[in-house]
């Protein structure tokens, strides 16, 4: 398979008046053609900033300050704002949680929609709002020419975010970038907006790298997943041998902490203390203070390794029986 | 079967926009304008025995924070009756009256909104029972400490604000702040929706432990369904308004009988499922304010008929003795 997106060593940091955040501290990915890779972690691990790096949409005081991000074959780390602008909307998307980010508020949806083909390409208005209109059909917006004419506002939280997803794809791009998509949805809506996604992934091979911090979505929709915690990748690797024989300690407690039918009525696992505050991060392994499996060697920061066919950051990793079943 | 702690009968609320001046010059001149009300809670009965876990799940919008606002006694009922052991609450006076409102405490689902920023938390715990005279002013420090620490807080921290903490600990305060009244039946309302995931599983496992060691009875409202399959005796599916489905927990999740509830269970994410194809329902909750006719479900159900367009289905025993509102499971199979 040929990779779309290829991540190396990208390190964002944030420099603030209370000191460095090192929001994205050494993160490594492919994404191929047609896969859907899952991006997990809580708030503050790292992963929307991974998000917004690839698209260059960091602003002062955060910067890319090292690591590469290729893009079908070329550098498209700090490459200049010209150049970003010619793959944001066309080659590269990005959906948002809040799709008010995404709309403008006072533009129809057909001003918008129109807007964000003829930028890329020299289509007349006509055709434009006919691929618009073919777009909405798609996502499952019924009677889309009265859609176009509405504006944001008219529109309920889910009928935007398939506006949002109807424009992200209207440029047929090679990668998408959904970050947290159905976070604010109820689940009937959440499942038909994952419906639409998979379906138009699967039509396009669009790459799409879905960004959650629910790993029952992820589960169910992606083939490969990327676990973030404090900034690192901390387990990475096919759905089914993370999901099912996690390594890393922070992955078998998430998994362990989602309530699940057969564990009715117990006590869940949980995790202890709190997540890590990015300005002080401690010695050696981030997760180290939380960890049940500590030993002394992760006063080091552990390096991501290949193990058991995923790669893996942990000196200890945890061997437990079907953490899901 | 013993008395239920919380019994509540044909409640409704509704919430009605009335017309500013404008509106009403508008009226008189033959404008098409008029008072628009919103059934939040169409005529829910149910009730809960003691020291039981009652889950309440619906999406955004059916209704289901409203009915734990009245059953907290925070929205007055616009009609129906609500029952504490027994007693109509409306009827009791004096210290009966206040026993029945303090036994009845609620939890919030945002931990930043809900706390009061310019107090310490040794005195948002505090407060209450001091005002009560459950414990007496010079008792009030132990007492504090000795609530911190049943929800896991270090009370040596009690003379910090709330803004000093982070999320999972303040939704903890405001768990201390309910039990401080030493509640018999605790209102949680999205309690654990606003946390990060591995702090939830903290929050409910100190739900489950305060249950076990406080006898409480709890309505449990949330959105999400591993939650309260985990946490739930029974459960009550809302749509609406109403309530479309009711059964133990075991039977709603392994025969769910409602095409609502069917819906919400199969198009629910989980672990165990893999690159699954979703095929949800179609169509979203319509509006409050103006909801279809008959089964305010049988627009997005997949086996609705000409009957459901038109009837109203109540909640009864339907087939399998399972209480459904579905005039489906209604007929009568001879």
């Amino acid at each position: 398979m040929t990779a779309v997106l290829e991540i190396s060593g990208l390190k964002t940091h944030f420099f603030t008046h209370a000191g460095v955040v090192k929001a994205v501290d050494g993160v490594d990915f492919t994404v191929s053609k047609g896969e859907v890779m899952g991006l997990v972690g809580e708030s503050g691990s790292g992963k929307s900033i991974t998000g917004f790096s690839i698209l260059g949409l960091i602003d002062q005081p955060g910067r890319i300050v090292e690591g590469s991000i290729k893009f079908n074959g070329s550098e498209i780390a700090n490459v200049s704002e010209e150049e970003l602008k010619k793959l944001r909307g066309n080659r590269i998307s990005m959906i948002f949680q809040d799709p008010m980010m995404t709309l403008n508020p006072v533009l129809r949806v057909d001003t918008q929609m129109i807007e964000a083909i003829r930028a890329h390409e020299n289509v007349s208005k006509q055709t434009a709002w006919e691929r618009s209109r073919d777009a909405l059909g798609l996502v499952g917006i019924p009677s889309p020419e009265e859609r176009l004419q509405a504006y944001p506002h008219q529109l309920s939280g889910g009928m935007r975010q398939r506006v949002a997803i109807a424009t992200a794809f209207l440029n047929k791009p090679d990668l998408i970038i959904a970050d947290e998509p159905t976070t604010a949805l109820d689940v009937t809506i959440q499942a038909q907006i994952i419906h639409e996604a998979q379906k138009l992934t699967k039509q396009t091979g669009t790459a799409m790298i879905w960004i959650t911090h629910d790993l029952a979505v992820v589960a169910g929709l992606a083939d490969r997943i990327s676990v973030m915690y404090a900034g690192r990748i901390v387990e990475q690797g096919g759905i089914d041998d993370v999901i099912d024989r996690p390594l890393h300690p922070y992955t078998v407690g998430r998994l362990g902490s989602v309530p699940t039918a057969n564990r009715r009525g117990q006590r869940l696992f949980q995790i202890e203390g709190m997540t890590p505050n990015m300005l002080a991060l401690p010695e050696g392994c981030a997760f180290g203070p939380r960890c049940q499996a500590r030993k002394a060697a992760c006063n080091a920061q552990p390096p991501i390794e290949d193990v058991e066919g995923r790669r893996l950051r942990c000196f200890n990793p945890q061997r437990v029986a079907e953490v899901t079943s | 079967m013993t008395e239920p702690i919380v019994e509540i009968r044909g409640v409704s609320k509704r919430f009605t926009k009335r017309l500013d001046v404008a509106g009403k010059i508008a009226q008189k001149l033959g404008a098409s304008v008029r008072e628009e009300t919103v059934h939040a809670v169409d005529n829910v009965s149910l009730n809960i025995q003691k020291g039981e876990v009652l889950g309440l799940v619906g999406e955004s919008g059916c209704g289901k924070s409203t009915l734990g606002r009245v059953v907290a006694g925070i929205h007055a009922a616009s009609d129906g009756q609500m029952f504490y052991k027994g007693k109509d609450v409306r009827g009791l006076r004096g210290a009966d009256r206040r026993a029945a409102t303090l036994a009845i405490q609620m939890i919030f689902q945002d931990p930043f909104a809900s706390l009061n920023p310019r107090m310490r938390v040794e005195d948002i715990i505090g407060e209450a029972p001091r005002m009560h005279g459950i414990v007496s002013a010079a008792e009030a420090p132990d007492y504090v400490d000795d609530v911190m620490r049943k929800v896991g807080l270090d009370p040596s921290l009690k003379r910090r604000y709330a803004h000093q903490f982070s999320g999972g600990q303040r939704q903890r305060i405001g768990i201390a702040r309910a039990l401080a009244v030493k509640p018999k039946f605790l209102v949680c309302d999205e309690a654990i929706a606003a946390l990060d995931v591995s702090i939830q599983s903290q929050v409910i496992n100190l739900f489950m432990d305060l249950r076990e060691e406080l006898g409480l009875t709890y309505l449990f409202i949330s959105h999400d369904l591993s939650v309260v399959e985990h946490i739930a005796d029974r459960v009550a599916i809302m749509y609406l308004g109403r309530i479309v489905e009711m059964a133990s927990a075991e039977e709603i999740f392994s025969d769910p009988r409602h095409p609502y509830t069917k819906a919400l269970l199969a198009e629910a994410p989980r672990l165990d499922q893999r690159r699954r194809q979703f095929e949800p329902i179609v169509g979203e909750i319509p509006s409050p304010l103006d909801p279809p006719p008959g089964c305010t479900f049988h627009p997005r159900c997949p086996a609705a008929t000409a009957d459901c367009r038109k009837i109203v289905p109540n909640l009864k025993a339907g087939r399998a003795g399972r209480e459904t509102a579905c005039l489906l499971e209604h007929v009568k199979t001879v």
